[in-house]
């Protein structure tokens, strides 16, 4: 049966790797292509690298980030931030990305989607989702509120709704992250996480809020996601790739363990 | 094959070719990407790669001629190496877009049919691969290493013994599969960490011989 993965979000800005906290004041700490290079080693599944780069000029280096980073490391490479044409998808794909993540163009223009999973299929087409949680309505029945631009900006759009249309217009997977658990390393969103997991037949990545190995265990059962994103956990050496999914392991996830 | 290619990375607008020629590098090999069907059928072997769309990717094999040229190069023994939508477009039919494909072994494509509403399709993420007919590229695989999947449909070949390796997913289903000079795996080697650079190091080394 397929195992859970262990993915690793790797926040570029101008080339280097930073890391925010519920998305605001980044911090650069470090290289990302040695990291890369390290997590591949330790046994990670699979790769994200989000750019945050904020100068349109400096844009073309996440091209050559993931061009370098493909060279060495042989697991899937996901790349995402500011991807707005099937252009945009193209290129990152001619560097050395499989999947292409797409966030708040495909919330302002939705055919988006459909037209990444025609030039690059489906499968390779990753909707990520910044949710926030607030009182339901009428208008976000779910109580969760899809975000754009960083987190700056809702949208009224309800996340449940969302995912589901995603999925309807050819996404092939889809990251969940909960803004309120951003960076606060106090555990996922679990409820939001199942909710959406439980409402389509694409597998979902739970992101944002990761800061101990039980809270990866948690979201892998109770939440139902397929897959967990970590970043400050093991970029600032806390925990160890092989380390979490040994802890998984031991606690009956299936994850893979010999690379 | 003298004067001809080392190995030729079949090249039919079907996905990520450079990170299979990346992975073929690492191992040592260089490869050259083409869609001529002249260098196709002078390599010395072939990887036939792919992600994407049985429908569309059928097309361009027809149109460009690099379908036939496969075909050929098969019929006269060069070592091919088939992955993911490449093995499926080497059986005969596709339930993806209701395509008839080019036919390198009996067998038809379908898509996963689910009872359990909890497993997702595509069937996306690591995998383990059990060999279930003794294959010289498929050697030294363990129980414990896993291989990256990402399809949404499977391999059925109309004959047992073409099945080389099977995974589970709900129930077992076709992972490898070939015949004579070819073997094609479903899962990327190219995106498989060390196991799968070992498996493309082993197809260049491979003199086509089951």
């Amino acid at each position: 049966m397929l195992s859970k993965r262990v993915i690793a979000c790797l926040d570029v800005r101008d080339g280097h790797l930073a890391k925010s906290v519920k998305f605001v004041d980044t911090r650069n700490i470090g290289d990302p292509v040695a990291k890369a290079r390290e997590y591949y080693d330790d046994g990670l599944d699979e790769l994200v690298f989000y750019d945050i780069t904020a100068s349109s000029e400096a844009r073309k280096i996440i091209l050559d980030v993931v061009e370098a980073v493909a060279e060495q490391v042989f697991i899937p490479l996901s790349v995402g931030g500011g991807v707005r044409s099937v252009a945009d998808a193209t290129d990152l794909r001619l560097a050395g990305a499989e999947k292409i993540n797409v966030n708040s163009a495909a919330v302002r223009r939705p055919a988006l989607i459909a037209e990444c999973a025609e030039a690059i299929g489906g499968q390779n087409v990753v909707l990520s989702m910044d949710i926030r949680r607030v009182p339901p309505t009428e208008v976000l029945p779910s109580g969760y509120e899809i975000v754009i631009d960083g987190g700056r900006k809702p949208m009224r759009i309800d996340a449940l709704a969302w995912a589901r249309e995603g999925e309807r217009l050819g996404a092939g997977e889809l990251v969940v992250n909960a803004i309120d658990a951003d960076g606060t390393r106090q555990g996922y969103e679990l409820p939001l996480t199942r909710l959406l997991s439980e409402a389509v037949r694409i597998p979902v990545i739970a992101s944002g809020g990761a800061g101990a190995p039980e809270h990866l265990y948690d979201v892998l059962t109770e939440g139902k996601a397929d897959a967990a994103l970590v970043a400050s956990m093991v970029h600032y050496g806390d925990y160890t790739v092989s380390g979490l999914k040994r802890y998984l392991h031991e606690r009956g996830v299936k994850v893979r363990m010999s690379w | 094959m003298s004067g001809g290619p080392q190995l030729v990375v079949v090249d039919y607008d079907a996905g990520n070719l450079m990170s299979v020629r990346r992975a073929c590098r690492e191992v040592g090999v260089e490869a050259e990407i083409s869609a001529d069907p002249a260098r196709i059928r002078a390599a010395a072997r072939i990887i036939f790669p792919g992600v994407g769309a049985a429908g569309s990717a059928m097309h361009s094999l027809t149109a460009s001629g690099v379908g036939p040229a496969l075909v050929e190069a098969f019929h006269a023994g060069t070592p091919i190496l088939g992955i993911c939508l490449g093995l499926q477009i080497s059986l005969e039919h596709s339930e993806e877009n209701d395509t008839r494909t080019i036919g390198l072994l009996p067998g038809e494509v379908r898509r996963f049919q689910l009872d359990d509403p909890a497993l997702k399709v595509p069937h996306m993420g690591w995998n383990a691969v059990r060999v279930v007919r003794p294959h010289p590229v498929l050697a030294g695989i363990a129980e414990t290493d896993e291989f990256y999947f990402v399809h949404a449909y499977r391999p059925v070949p109309k004959q047992r013994r073409h099945v080389l390796a099977e995974s589970v997913y709900e129930g077992a289903f076709c992972s490898a599969l070939g015949s004579a000079n070819y073997v094609a795996t479903q899962f990327h080697p190219e995106k498989s960490g060390r196991v799968g650079l070992r498996l493309l190091a082993r197809f260049a080394e491979w003199d086509g011989r089951a």
